[in-house]
């Protein structure tokens, strides 16, 4: 039941006009490496991020600490590798909790369809209008503050573009010859949805899960900037930002390098989404 | 008018579910409003729960709170003694207000223009610059910005107090903060909807008969290409809500923002409730706003109904 010369010829095309878009190329390179060396950070990291050495505290980038140390005589080097660790992992794993909630939302409401389905998108319009982040700041408050709440309280907000378009794309793959088809064969709904639905809606799920990386890690950042999240003595880039902006008067580097960091990171997972959109979406591609 | 009828009695169930939902949430934030360093003593805790009625069974605090909040009653503050919850956002709410909205006036006068500009040189370095601006606006985050533009203007330049509230100058950096975050999406999304308006048939008549082309642009094309733009300043209002709280905490603004952060750092159930509930309130109505004045704008949408 494999039809392979259209599919790999639409994948083969799309990579090839993903390719062109040099932006995105890069853009995936050079998250690439951040996310190497900060999830290698634990071995390769110039010294362990919490040693504390306080005849050396709030140096200026040096030799010795490339990116100067903070307060406490910490290298900034490997704290900004362990908060990218942390931010990196917290984009990833709420991103997949999301994309598993918006999938089962999206999905379900196209299948059961009518006023049911009305129902359960008027919903996601309603709560997306929502003060979320406040939501969300609770929820860490309350339990606890520790990683697996964060993943799970930033990804229980964060799915509702992605059951809106996972929606809409099954309600046309629903009412496509080749599910239909295969409905009349006698396929079961789960059948028709590994088989049928997965495989289609991959593209759109890929996009989608890379543009709500990004906000996802701003989310966590927003939080434990408030000092609501990633408690000490973690760190994530959004803690960091926070510890700088406080006393960048003083000390400007314990600003700069986590904000650069940081905003070169979402700016190429901006980059690497907008690419993948523009050479796999059916809808945009033809242009 | 049944529209909007239908829409505020929408609001309601909305507006409970939101409330039930923050109840039980700031009632499980672990740690007590009267939690001190040095413990109080038993029986002086148990008199003031009695006293605010935090003693009760969880369903019945509930039951009671929504029942006063139904008469617009948010409560006694837990942290503040003698002030009510109404009275301490009454006092903050003006600030944040004011802030949003100025910020949102930068946003939208910063935002549309850019994206005009941009549409009508397509591809070229009016075009390309930018919008390179306003991705690097989209990936740098409030609390980014705003140390940055503090760094530079206050401590720098020294132009602007670096924080503070009072005078109109101490309004700059945070409108400005809050402003230039929100104009980089407006801006992007007036662009795209112009270079997608600017190709339909009704735009290439109207250039066909003779129109001036200035008078293409702005009243033929511009009308129908705001209409994304203004459904977008729902949301926005939703991102600025959220931005209010770092930059109200970063510049020292007295607003909501803050008082929300404090208050969940105090434990101070009401206050968590009654500033929640008053966001939410005000984003529902705000988008409800936003999508009248979408339906005033469409001929499409206006008819429809």
């Amino acid at each position: 039941m494999k039809e392979p010369a259209v599919e790999t010829l639409a994948a083969e095309s799309g990579w090839r006009r993903f390719r062109r878009d040099r932006a995105a190329v890069w853009s995936g390179w050079f998250l690439a490496a951040i996310a190497a060396v900060c999830f290698l950070s634990p071995w390769i990291a110039p010294f362990p991020y919490m040693e504390q050495n306080l005849a050396q505290s709030a140096m200026a980038p040096s030799s010795a600490h490339w990116l100067g140390t903070d307060l406490l005589g910490r290298d900034v080097l490997s704290r900004l590798l362990q908060g990218g660790m942390i931010s990196l992992f917290v984009g990833l794993i709420a991103t997949a909790v999301a994309l598993v909630l918006g999938i089962c939302y999206g999905v379900l409401a196209a299948e059961l369809g009518g006023r049911a389905e009305d129902l359960l998108m008027r919903g996601v319009d309603v709560v997306s209008t929502l003060p979320l982040t406040l939501v969300v700041i609770l929820a860490t408050v309350v339990f606890g503050q520790n990683l697996p709440m964060i993943f799970l309280a930033v990804g229980g907000v964060s799915w509702l573009t992605m059951a809106r378009i996972i929606r809409n794309q099954t309600r046309e793959l629903r009412g496509s010859q080749f599910v239909q088809a295969a409905e009349s064969l006698g396929q079961s709904r789960w059948g028709v949805f590994r088989r049928h639905y997965l495989p289609n809606l991959a593209g759109t799920i890929a996009v989608c899960a890379t543009l709500t990386v990004p906000g996802v890690m701003l989310l966590e950042a927003f939080v434990s900037f408030l000092g609501l999240g990633v408690k000490a003595p973690m760190t994530s880039w959004g803690l960091m930002i926070k510890e700088g902006s406080d006393i960048m008067e003083e000390c400007p580097w314990l600003l700069v390098s986590p904000s650069v960091v940081f905003a070169l990171t979402l700016l190429s997972l901006n980059f690497l989404g907008d690419g993948l959109r523009d050479a796999f979406d059916p809808r945009t591609s033809r242009k | 008018m049944a529209y909007v009828l239908r829409r505020l009695l929408e609001m309601v169930p909305v507006l409970l579910v939101v409330v039930v939902a923050t109840f039980l949430l700031a009632h499980a934030v672990p740690g007590g409003p009267f939690d001190k360093d040095r413990p109080l003593p038993a029986e002086v805790k148990a008199r003031l729960e009695a006293y605010y009625g935090l003693d009760q069974p969880l369903p019945k605090q509930l039951g009671n709170y929504v029942v006063h909040l139904a008469q617009g009653d948010l409560g006694p503050s837990l942290k503040y003694p003698g002030w009510t919850v109404r009275e301490v956002i009454g006092s903050r709410i003006g600030v944040s207000c004011a802030l949003g909205f100025v910020s949102l006036f930068v946003a939208v006068l910063i935002g549309v223009p850019v994206g005009v500009l941009a549409a009508s040189r397509p591809n070229s370095w009016l075009d390309r610059v930018p919008m390179g601006f306003t991705l690097v606006g989209i990936c740098v985050p409030s609390f980014v910005l705003g140390p940055i533009l503090a760094l530079v203007f206050a401590l720098g330049l020294g132009w602007l107090p670096p924080c503070g509230w009072g005078s109109p100058e101490h309004f700059v950096l945070p409108a400005l903060t809050l402003g230039l975050i929100t104009a980089a999406p407006l801006a992007r999304l007036t662009r795209g909807s112009l270079m997608e308006v600017r190709s339909l048939d009704y735009v290439r008549t109207a250039r066909a008969k003779g129109v001036p082309p200035l008078r293409v642009w702005f009243v033929h094309a511009l009308r129908n290409a705001l209409l994304p733009v203004v459904t977008y300043l729902g949301p926005a209002a939703a991102g600025l809500v959220s931005g209010s709280f770092v930059v109200e905490s970063l510049f020292d603004v007295p607003g909501m923002g803050r008082l929300f952060v404090t208050a969940i750092i105090n434990r101070d159930v009401m206050l968590i409730l009654g500033t929640t509930i008053v966001y939410a309130a005000a984003l529902l109505f705000l988008n409800l706003a936003a999508d009248l004045a979408n339906a005033a704008l469409n001929p499409k949408v206006a008819r429809g109904r």
